[in-house]
């Protein structure tokens, strides 16, 4: 996507570059248009190339009207929360369906970014004391930008040994991550409390701190991690290990100088879904942290969330603030996802 | 190599020793490899999941929550009684003191929702992927980037999204049928509960699904086909033009070709992928419990959300940890079985 913008301003500049860029674009445009003539010309004719253009008319709309279908279905939802989210009304619920709500305004948006929460406060009295969003912001960029370090150096130096070593153990030590996939998890949250509260770190207890959390969210993501990794490592070619090897490479550096770097799509998925469980993750992270300082976007969500009423259209603003990283990390990885989620599956 | 080796070769012990140790450095290295990651795993998750082994055996109960392993004086005071298999007995027998439980009913919800989920999203996954590649399409990077919203939201997010709009008084899906009423003319209702509706929409073998349960189907379908899609076009990708090219020669129509050539083609990526779908989705916790939070009357229950109400509501540890374990169970049945028409965790050079 920043390459896209790039070349944007290139296309924009008085340079040669961008001179050449807007040619070629006018020459597209030209060919486009005596194409779709020559094409409207034989599309009454009932020629057999009229015929072949007819039919190709009819697919495109076919398939246009297919994904436009869709496309509204997925807008949807999401025109629903802009729309609540513009609404100044804050209103328990909206009483019609419009995309812009009467008097819409920014103030939502303007009152999570700059005011403080008051319910997550480390002395409630005193309102320079609670949270605001810049603050919970860097909470869930550490605990999220963690988990993915983690998740992604275990899970590569994991999932390596599983792509080619043939180990006594590696069958079952396969299964065992995966089986820890099927674990429910919801039963031992009161053990994982207790075990992180007896590991001290500088008269703190693990728990408490961001880096506990960081590393319970990685061990969640592992599994998924090593398996898409370890299908991902199966399709670098042996060859080229056994030629570095040959040359006097030792196993850890094939891995670091050969393996990784043929691998980034499928590390790009492993860094993707991690950053996404540490960022939006508030379950674990209500049980476990006690400071409100340390808390984070996700849980500030949930505690808006309210028993009895919800200031629905500071919800939403919300909502849309915290979805945008993760929209804007999906966007920007996306010629990474299709091949390193599916790369090794093909030929695996 | 193999065929140049002499048939008869004598037996040598010490050949046989030096493979044996270049077998355990092997291993030994390997096992370094992993120990980072296994560590982790085995404290963070591996040591709670045996911890909840031994409380699916005992009457862990709130009082119970000072019971400390690393402490001995908390042993002889706090320690909960061990019951044997008292507590899957009970779970299933239905014999526990919750409202609306019923086992039976409960696997049988979480079966028809894992299998009716993971269909629609494969179908709806692998059709749009087939559109969203097809040649000369207009506008093939814009619905790429728009298809793959669902997705990029977080799900607790999403989650309460749908559940706002499928209010009965307020929500977006009872205004639009309103729209659609006054569009085309037509008297649909305009009030329905789709959440709390205790009548079946469809009678018969049907009738133990209530209106919540295709409520939370049209949810999660909208959240789980994108990364179908995703996974189905990397694959397509992959396809060689020639194949199609053959088939035409062979006089094969679009339907023959698509059976013929793409789904065989597509069919080893798919695999995994919907292995982890149908574990994901089996144990789908945030669309159940923030949509219909089980109801009405606990009919859309799966068996994570009982799970987490025995936790978080009735502080009945010891009986949540034994249904963990079966769900665990039934898991493993369903992957151990996947596994096996798969092979996905043999090794590349194995």
């Amino acid at each position: 996507m920043l390459s896209n913008f790039f070349s944007f301003l290139e296309f924009l500049s008085s340079t040669p570059a961008g001179r050449a860029r807007r040619a070629a674009f006018a020459h597209r445009i030209q060919v486009g248009f005596s194409l779709f003539g020559q094409n409207l010309l034989h599309f009454f004719r009932p020629t057999e190339r009229g015929s072949k253009v007819r039919k190709a008319f009819f697919r495109q709309l076919g398939l246009q009207l297919f994904l436009l279908t869709i496309a509204l279905i997925v807008l949807f939802p999401i025109l629903w929360i802009f729309s609540m989210a513009l609404d100044p009304r804050n209103i328990d619920k909206p009483l019609d369906l419009t995309l812009i709500p009467p008097g819409a305004s920014l103030a939502a948006f303007r009152k999570v970014l700059i005011e403080p929460f008051p319910l997550l406060c480390s002395n409630p009295t005193d309102l320079s004391t609670c949270m605001t969003f810049s603050r919970l912001l860097i909470n869930s960029l550490i605990v999220a930008l963690g988990t993915s370090v983690f998740a992604v150096v275990l899970g590569a130096s994991a999932a390596y040994a599983f792509s080619r070593f043939n180990f006594i153990g590696r069958q079952a030590g396969m299964i065992g991550f995966i089986v820890l996939l099927m674990l429910p998890s919801t039963a031992t949250l009161a053990p994982l409390y207790v075990l992180l509260s007896q590991i001290r770190i500088g008269g703190e207890a693990l728990r408490q701190t961001l880096p506990g959390l960081m590393i319970a969210y990685a061990s969640g993501t592992l599994p998924f991690a090593i398996w898409n990794l370890k299908g991902y490592f199966d399709t670098v070619p042996k060859e080229l290990e056994e030629a570095a090897i040959i040359d006097g490479a030792s196993v850890t550096q094939t891995f670091l100088r050969i393996i990784l770097p043929l691998s980034v799509p499928a590390l790009a998925v492993t860094v993707l879904f991690s950053f996404m469980s540490g960022w939006t993750e508030f379950v674990l992270a209500w049980t476990f942290l006690d400071n409100p300082s340390r808390f984070t976007l996700a849980m500030a969500l949930r505690s808006m969330q309210g028993q009895f009423a919800t200031p629905w259209s500071e919800f939403s603003a919300m909502s849309i603030l915290m979805s945008i990283p993760i929209i804007l990390l999906f966007f920007a990885m996306q010629r990474y996802i299709v091949s390193g989620l599916t790369v090794g599956g093909v030929k695996g | 190599m193999a065929v140049a080796q002499p048939k008869e070769a004598p037996y040598d012990p010490s050949s046989k020793r030096q493979q044996l140790r270049q077998t355990l450095k092997r291993t030994w290295l390997a096992w370094a490899y992993i120990a980072p990651a296994g560590l982790l795993m085995a404290i963070i998750s591996f040591f709670p999941q045996i911890f909840q082994v031994w409380m699916a055996f005992t009457n862990f109960r709130i009082q119970n929550l000072r019971f400390n392993l690393l402490r001995p004086e908390t042993w002889e005071q706090f320690a909960p009684d061990f019951v044997g298999l008292s507590n899957f007995v009970k779970i299933i027998t239905s014999n526990l003191a919750i409202e609306n439980y019923d086992f039976g009913r409960l696997l049988l919800f979480n079966i028809t929702w894992t299998f009716t989920n993971v269909i629609l999203h494969v179908v709806l996954g692998v059709l749009i992927a087939l559109a969203l590649n097809s040649k000369n399409l207009i506008g093939r990077r814009i619905y790429r980037a728009l298809f793959i919203l669902p997705w990029a939201i977080p799900g607790y997010i999403n989650a309460l999204t749908w559940r706002n709009m499928f209010d009965q008084n307020f929500g977006a899906i009872n205004f639009l049928i309103g729209y659609l009423n006054n569009w085309l003319g037509t008297s649909f209702d305009t009030r329905i509960r789709w959440l709390d509706a205790t009548t079946p929409p469809i009678g018969g073998l049907l009738s133990f699904l209530p209106l919540a349960f295709y409520a939370l189907l049209v949810t999660n379908v909208w959240l789980g086909w994108p990364f179908m899609t995703v996974v189905a076009t990397g694959a397509l990708q992959a396809i060689p033009d020639e194949l199609y090219e053959a088939a035409g020669i062979d006089g094969a129509n679009g339907w023959q070709k698509f059976w013929n050539v793409t789904v065989p083609m597509i069919r080893p990526a798919m695999v995994p992928a919907i292995m982890l779908g149908t574990i994901w989705t089996f144990n789908n916790f945030n669309v159940i419990y923030f949509i219909s939070r089980g109801g009405p009357f606990g009919r859309t229950e799966i068996l994570v959300t009982q799970a987490f109400k025995l936790v978080f509501e009735q502080r009945l540890y010891g009986v949540a940890a034994a249904f963990s374990l079966i769900v665990f169970v039934i898991l493993l049945i369903i992957t151990l079985i996947n596994n096996r028409v798969t092979r996905a965790t043999e090794a590349y050079n194995a």
